[in-house]
């Protein structure tokens, strides 16, 4: 069997965000670039599969829609582990866009298991992993806390309301994770960065689509009033505030 | 045209979530001069039914299938999208939680409709017809133009306020015939938590971090939870180290909840705590540190001791209930 690990190129979760001139796009200056925390994950659990011979994964690709410069990110996904990778090479639009071009490269390589996070940290999108399943009429599992093989069959454990399943469908299917599908992201480590630079990245070009949204403008969140600070030896006035003030309680 | 929302339900029953849906979905076929139909997927009965009518529905149609016990996202898609296409809906709003997140991408290639996710106002502008939505975790908001025919438009929990209007709204059993090769999810089992306030439901959820220092000090936390009738929550090494359940966790990877009450406790706000948290109504801060950065982020605070303040915490709530 084969994955595909979906990664989206995102800052740095610690960067404040500031815009370009007229907000219409983000100012990127200084901006460290990382894959996506939950992408980051999904390739973990997808190498930890894979090192277990007896679950019969064969190799993990990743993918990337991105121009040249997410390159540095495609190289950390195949330092931490990967096999190889395809950029299909694109400014990276808008969700409909990148989930079509996804669904091109899956059409012409088969994939068994293919992975995407419960949502990007830029765009907190969460569509692109169904989307890519409807444009290739497969089957996609949602909010997906574990995955492992048994007996060659791929078994996921998905989060419901107040719950858990354990679930299957057939391959190939969409993995759409999420918290607790690994524990920690795997690190790249010295041997891991060496041999990424000899590992294969695919270059594809890109498949002409109308993109159906467009972000035109940003702004920041409204700014949150003043904290009042209330004296630690009579909480009691907080349980007042919040009752007759905010009344929240 | 008309206004499609799907409304889910648990056990037979709504939750302030599906008339949440409903209220919003009231709003926007009002800025389009349409009407409301709510689809049901699941048994619930009558009189339950009627309840979305009370928020502004004008029609309600009721799947109630055998084969969709488990959700399904291709059997649930077709569906929806089956319905919409007879009802001639314009707009579709899906909630953003999990099973919005499982359903709409897939109604959105479909239907050949944009996806506005995580929506948190009405729509901003109907020409261009332009939603206001969540980005970079809380960080930003954008304006997004949706171009396509069909706009699919998933809500943000707990960000529209329920809008209670009188209307009979009529009810229609759909029998809709499901293609058995649709069906691909097969549920092996379920382990279900009862009597536990769901998180991304609550109203109040009592949160506790690295400050609390070591499980053993949560039993007052728990009990100031309990008597404010509040979920609890934790920041992620808390949840990491396994003083707390994985699935109390908030934040950038753990749950995204937006509460009207947010009571974080030794939580030091990092930025991919508060992406979790930033939409609640109120944020309050107990910590040792005056210069936490929760404390930007909250509306009020309390400078000390965690352990010295819960039980005074917890003598004042029962003082007022
Ligand atoms: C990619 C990525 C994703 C992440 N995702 C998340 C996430 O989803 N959620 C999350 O929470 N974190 C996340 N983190 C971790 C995050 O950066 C912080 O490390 C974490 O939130 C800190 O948790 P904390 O506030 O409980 O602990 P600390 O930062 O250690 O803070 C403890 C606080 O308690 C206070 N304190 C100490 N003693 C007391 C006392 N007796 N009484 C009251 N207060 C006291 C201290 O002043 C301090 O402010 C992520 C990190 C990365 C890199
Ligand atoms: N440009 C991209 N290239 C590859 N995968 C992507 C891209 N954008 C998003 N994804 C995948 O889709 C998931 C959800 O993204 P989103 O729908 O934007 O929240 C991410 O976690 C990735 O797995």
């Amino acid at each position: 069997m084969k994955i595909l690990v979906c990664i989206s190129n995102v800052p740095d979760t610690t960067t404040k965000i500031k815009f370009a001139e007229g907000n219409t796009s983000i100012d990127t200056t200084g901006i460290q670039w990382v894959i996506n925390p939950w992408d980051e994950l999904s390739l973990t659990r997808a190498l930890e599969l894979k090192d277990d011979a007896a679950s019969g994964i064969k190799s993990v690709t990743v993918v990337h829609v991105g121009p040249s410069t997410s390159e540095p990110t495609i190289r950390k996904a195949l330092a931490i582990g990967a096999d190889d990778a395809i950029r299909v090479n694109a400014e990276s639009s808008e969700a409909w866009f990148v989930a079509f071009q996804i669904a091109e490269v899956v059409k012409k390589e088969q994939f068994d298991i293919i992975m995407c996070g419960i949502e990007s940290s830029d765009y907190n999108g969460s569509v692109v992993g169904g989307m890519i399943s409807e444009f290739l009429g497969i089957p996609s599992v949602s909010a997906v806390s574990g995955i492992k093989i048994e007996n060659g069959q791929p078994v996921m454990t998905r989060e419901i309301d107040g719950g858990k399943e354990v679930v299957i469908v057939p391959a190939p299917f969409v993995a759409i994770v999420q918290k607790g599908i690994a524990k920690e992201p795997r690190i790249a480590a010295m041997r891991g960065i060496m041999m990424a630079r000899s590992k294969p990245v695919k270059l594809v070009e890109s498949v002409a689509v109308e993109p159906l949204t467009q972000i035109v403008v940003f702004e920041k969140p409204a700014p949150r009033a003043a904290c009042k600070f209330i004296d630690a030896d009579n909480p009691a006035q907080l349980i007042d505030l919040l009752q007759n003030e905010a009344k929240v309680i | 045209m008309s206004v499609l929302v799907y409304t889910e339900n648990w056990d037979g029953k709504f939750k302030k979530l599906s008339f949440e849906l409903v209220s919003y979905a009231t709003g926007v076929a009002k800025m389009l001069s349409t009407s409301v139909t709510a689809v049901s997927i699941g048994k619930v009965d009558e009189s339950e039914l009627k309840k979305l009518g009370n928020y502004g529905a004008d029609k309600i149609i009721s799947v109630s299938n055998d084969q969709l016990i488990a959700l399904d996202s291709q059997a649930y898609t077709s569906v929806i999208s089956e319905i919409s296409q007879k009802e001639n809906a314009t707009v579709i709003i899906i909630s953003n939680n999990n099973t919005g997140k499982a359903i709409a991408p897939r109604l959105s290639v479909r239907l050949k409709a944009g996806v506005g996710s995580g929506v948190s106002k009405l729509p901003l502008n109907l020409n261009p017809f332009t939603v206001y939505k969540r980005t970079y975790s809380g960080n930003a908001f954008a304006h997004v133009v949706i171009k396509s025919d069909v706009k699919i438009i998933t809500l943000a929990q707990n960000s529209f306020d329920l809008i209670e209007i009188a209307n009979n709204a009529t009810i229609e059993n759909l029998n809709v015939p499901i293609d058995g090769s649709l069906l691909k999810t097969v549920v092996k089992d379920v382990q279900k938590q009862t009597g536990k306030i769901v998180l991304t439901d609550a109203d109040i959820v009592v949160s506790g971090g690295r400050g609390m220092k070591s499980p053993d000090n949560w039993p007052s936390l728990v009990e100031l939870a309990t008597l404010l009738g509040a979920a609890t929550a934790c920041s992620r090494p808390v949840s990491d180290e396994g003083w707390r359940p994985n699935d109390e966790h908030t934040g950038q990877t753990g749950k995204i909840i937006a509460p009207n009450l947010y009571i974080a406790v030794g939580i030091s706000g990092a930025t991919q705590h508060l992406a979790g948290i930033s939409s609640s109504k109120y944020i309050v801060a107990i910590n040792t540190d005056k210069d936490a950065p929760i404390f930007e982020a909250s509306q009020y605070g309390i400078v000390g001791d965690a352990m010295k303040v819960l039980p005074k915490l917890v003598a004042a709530v029962k003082e007022i209930k």
